[in-house]
């Protein structure tokens, strides 16, 4: 080692180091410095001591105040859960009207609704009820089993041709995979859907095709959907008479549909939920926009 | 001291101290522990100065929680209160919801500016009269002096062995520092809290765990700032003296030894003539009263904090000696270049700098004041819901949903009514119910009200986004809030 020498200028000992003729000063660090260091070391020191630390062959060292951040969030959610009990029991018992009279509830259950909503149904009704095709628009006021509250939350409660035994259950034959009808019917029925549906101001029927799919339609059709489309809320045969359709509202789609009868599968929630957060979930789709009141439910015919 | 001294009184030993500046940059390494400071009692214009400033700031600290104002029934009667859990802050006549926190904004920028001009006027005046730093530190001095003694009795007492006497001066002093510690901190929660309420509960122990959290770090912070760490906070923690460079300009005032008069320095004999030497008598007063630990002497310095007690200890000095005050005085760098080219001393307060953070202090004063003067205690704030953008009904008619949040800031609920213009044939409604016209709602006092309604709009309206515009209005007092909103409506299927 070279040697260390005292620096004219600063008047401080030099390292003794010499690289291409720069030497370097050894100022001593800062008493501060210094005190932070050394506090810092013996800081983790005490730290490795008291909390999990070190990793182990299998496992790691726990540390003697055994602390461990998944036991506290699960307490901790034990707790929310808890505290928020006695608003879901509340909830349970409460009617639409009921629910809306008293805003802490209502915003609970719109809350513990949406929330709920989001993590189970949004995947399939899209976020806020905006559907998709085959997966109805829950936003709008078109229902296929009923949109009062209690309708909304049985719905929910035994799904629709799910494995439930209360399961909601329709089925549409397949009137051209099974052979029911030629496929020459299939269309004339299929104009004579558009022209009582509003479709009929986009799609413009053809006159003679849809006066014999009426003739067809009276006796295949009208059993379930109604003489004029307006559907049976009571057997979950959706009304035809408007512009809102599961399967598109194109030409080949409604055609598509009459050929395959097709239906969903919603799973039945009761085994999930309790009854507070079947009722939450309801309410929040009753408010998406389209629930009805739960005395005189609106009239379904819309305006000519 | 008198005339039969032995030593050579013609020297005017009388008037000198044996002091060093512990802190100059010679003696100051950085890996050297810290050496105490002992500052002399200093008397004069600038200590008075000093006292009313401490007076009038600690009582401002002290009392202004316990100051009443009544609001009405249920809300605090509080002056000036901080409140967390309701989300408001109070000031007199003043409340303020978070939303607000704008007037906060206004109010630091105003704080800062005034800073930068108090700087760019008189130098460092914050730090050597306001900042709670130097008033504490003061407060603790002034402690210190009272128990202990002025600087030689302490510095005395520091050489002596430890002692009962020595042991009492010390406890005693600790005890009324931590007394004063833990009144500070407890004066501190007392912005955020009821101070009655809050004052009782410390004692009899039913406080929540931050309030004696917060008062147990204040206690101790004080206490650790202002008692043991003082001029060391100036020096290595604060930001503010190393922004200072950027504030000050030659022609700052700030306080300055004037080295043209003064030097050169050296010991006076009385009845000696001055001429060929400067007005200094080396007596060394001026850094026994810093409570920096500096000479002024040695110019400039990032440690002074411009609290002008040198002043006063010189001009005492000069006084004695029968020469003109003011050797260390508020002066400025451009001065003392000026007298070096025999041009004599000027002051130039207003300069392009100053004029414009006055400029800029008084727009932002007056644009406070018109929001504060200007602010509505009802409003209507609306969110449109953007997933799914419209909703096709089954009558061909679009409906569009909106969160609704109706403010009120006043006292009194208020019954509201809102309504839905600019959109041909819109309707407002709620949930489930077909009326048309005006919704009605309460919107409680002091608090927001929400609520989700929707937007129809008959069959056959165009693709696109369409405005409209919500009004709220007041249905006993009349007064109105709007808000600008938007409807979407898609192609059809
Ligand atoms: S500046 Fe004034 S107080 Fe300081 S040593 Fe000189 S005469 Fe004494
Ligand atoms: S040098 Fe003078 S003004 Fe500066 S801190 Fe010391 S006493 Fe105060």
């Amino acid at each position: 080692m070279a040697n260390s020498e005292r620096d004219e200028a600063t008047g401080m000992q030099t390292t003794g180091h010499e690289w291409d003729g720069l030497r370097e000063l050894d100022t001593p660090l800062p008493r501060w410095w210094l005190i932070v260091f050394y506090t810092s070391i013996v800081a983790a020191v005490i730290y490795w001591v008291l909390m999990p630390a070190w990793p182990l062959m299998n496992g790691y060292t726990r540390g003697v105040l055994n602390w461990s951040d998944r036991r506290n969030v699960a307490a901790e959610v034990q707790a929310l859960q808890s505290a928020r009990a006695p608003m879901f029991a509340r909830l349970a018992e409460a009617s639409a009207e009921g629910i809306a009279a008293d805003p802490e509830l209502q915003q609970f259950a719109i809350a513990a609704g949406q929330s709920a909503f989001g993590d189970n149904c949004a995947t399939c009704h899209g976020a806020g009820g905006g559907g998709a095709p085959g997966f109805p628009v829950l936003a709008d006021n078109v229902w296929i089993w009923g949109g009062t509250l209690a309708d909304i939350e049985q719905t929910i409660r035994v799904g629709v041709r799910s494995s439930h035994p209360e399961a909601r259950f329709s089925q549409m034959p397949a009137f051209g995979r099974d052979g029911l009808l030629s496929p020459r019917q299939i269309g004339d029925t299929t104009e004579y859907v558009i022209s009582i549906s509003m479709a009929r101001a986009r799609l413009t029927p053809d006159r003679a095709a849809a006066a014999r799919g009426g003739v067809i339609y009276q006796e295949q059709c009208a059993s379930c959907h109604g003489g004029e489309g307006a559907g049976d809320r009571l057997i979950g045969a959706p009304s035809l008479n408007d512009d809102l359709w599961l399967y598109g509202g194109s030409r080949a789609e409604i055609r598509r549909q009459v050929e395959q009868g097709r239906g969903g599968v919603m799973p039945s929630w009761e085994a999930r939920f309790d009854a507070g957060t079947l009722r939450s979930l309801a309410y929040y789709v009753h408010e998406m926009g389209g629930g009805e009141p739960d005395a005189a439910p609106a009239p379904l015919t819309p305006p000519q | 001291m008198s005339k039969t001294t032995l030593i050579d009184t013609t020297r005017r030993d009388d008037l000198s101290i044996d002091a060093s500046a512990v802190n100059s940059k010679e003696a100051r390494a950085l890996y050297k522990k810290r050496s105490p400071i002992h500052p002399k009692l200093a008397h004069g214009t600038f200590r008075n100065l000093k006292w009313a400033a401490m007076v009038v700031l600690l009582a401002i600290y002290y009392v202004t929680p316990w100051l009443r104002w009544d609001r009405g029934d249920g809300r605090p009667d509080q002056a000036v209160l901080i409140d967390f859990e309701g989300r408001r802050f109070y000031f007199f006549f003043i409340e303020l919801w978070p939303q607000e926190v704008y007037f906060f904004a206004g109010l630091m920028i105003l704080a800062a500016f005034g800073i930068f001009l108090s700087s760019a006027l008189f130098g460092r005046v914050w730090c050597g009269y306001a900042c709670p730093q130097t008033v504490w530190t003061d407060l603790y001095i002034h402690v210190e002096r009272w128990i202990e003694g002025d600087r030689n009795e302490r510095m005395r007492l520091e050489k002596t062995p430890m002692s009962a006497s020595k042991a009492g001066k010390k406890l005693a002093k600790h005890t009324l520092w931590l007394l004063i510690a833990a009144a500070t901190g407890g004066a501190w929660v007392f912005y955020f809290g009821d101070a009655p309420t809050l004052f009782s509960n410390i004692f009899t122990g039913q406080a929540g765990t931050p309030v004696y959290l917060f008062v147990g770090l204040l206690t101790f912070t004080t206490y650790i700032l202002a008692g043991s760490m003082r001029e060391q906070v100036c020096t290595y923690m604060c930001p503010w003296p190393r922004i200072q460079a950027a504030m000050i300009d030659k022609d700052a005032l700030s306080v300055t030894y004037r080295v043209d008069r003064g030097e050169p320095r050296g010991p006076h004999k009385r009845g000696e003539s001055w001429e060929g030497r400067g007005d200094c008598i080396d007596c060394r007063q001026c850094v026994a009263v810093c409570p920096q630990g500096i000479d002024i002497r040695d110019g400039d310095q990032l440690e002074c904090i411009n609290c002008a007690l040198c002043v006063d200890a010189c001009d005492e000095v000069m006084h004695k000696v029968g020469r003109p005050m003011g050797l260390i005085a508020y002066d400025s760098y451009a001065n003392l270049e000026r007298r070096k080219l025999g041009r004599g001393t000027s002051y130039r307060l207003l300069r392009p700098r100053t004029i414009l953070y006055g400029t800029l202090m008084a727009a932002i004063a007056v644009l406070l004041a018109y929001g504060l003067a200007t602010r509505s205690s009802f409003e209507l704030n609306v969110i449109r819901d953007r997933s799914p953008p419209y909703v096709r009904l089954a009558d061909g008619s679009v409906r569009n949903d909106y969160v609704f949040k109706v403010i009120n800031m006043s006292a009194l609920e208020r019954r509201v009514s809102i309504e839905v213009s600019g959109l041909q044939g819109a309707r407002l409604h709620a949930t489930g119910i077909a009326g048309s016209g005006p919704v009605v709602t309460e919107a409680r006092a002091d608090g927001v009200t929400t609520l989700r309604l929707h937007v129809t709009v008959p069959p056959g309206i165009e693709a696109g986004t369409h405005a409209l515009r919500f009004t709220a209005r007041d249905l006993s007092l009349g007064d109105e809030t709007g808000s600008a909103s938007a409807f979407l409506a898609g192609a059809n299927p």
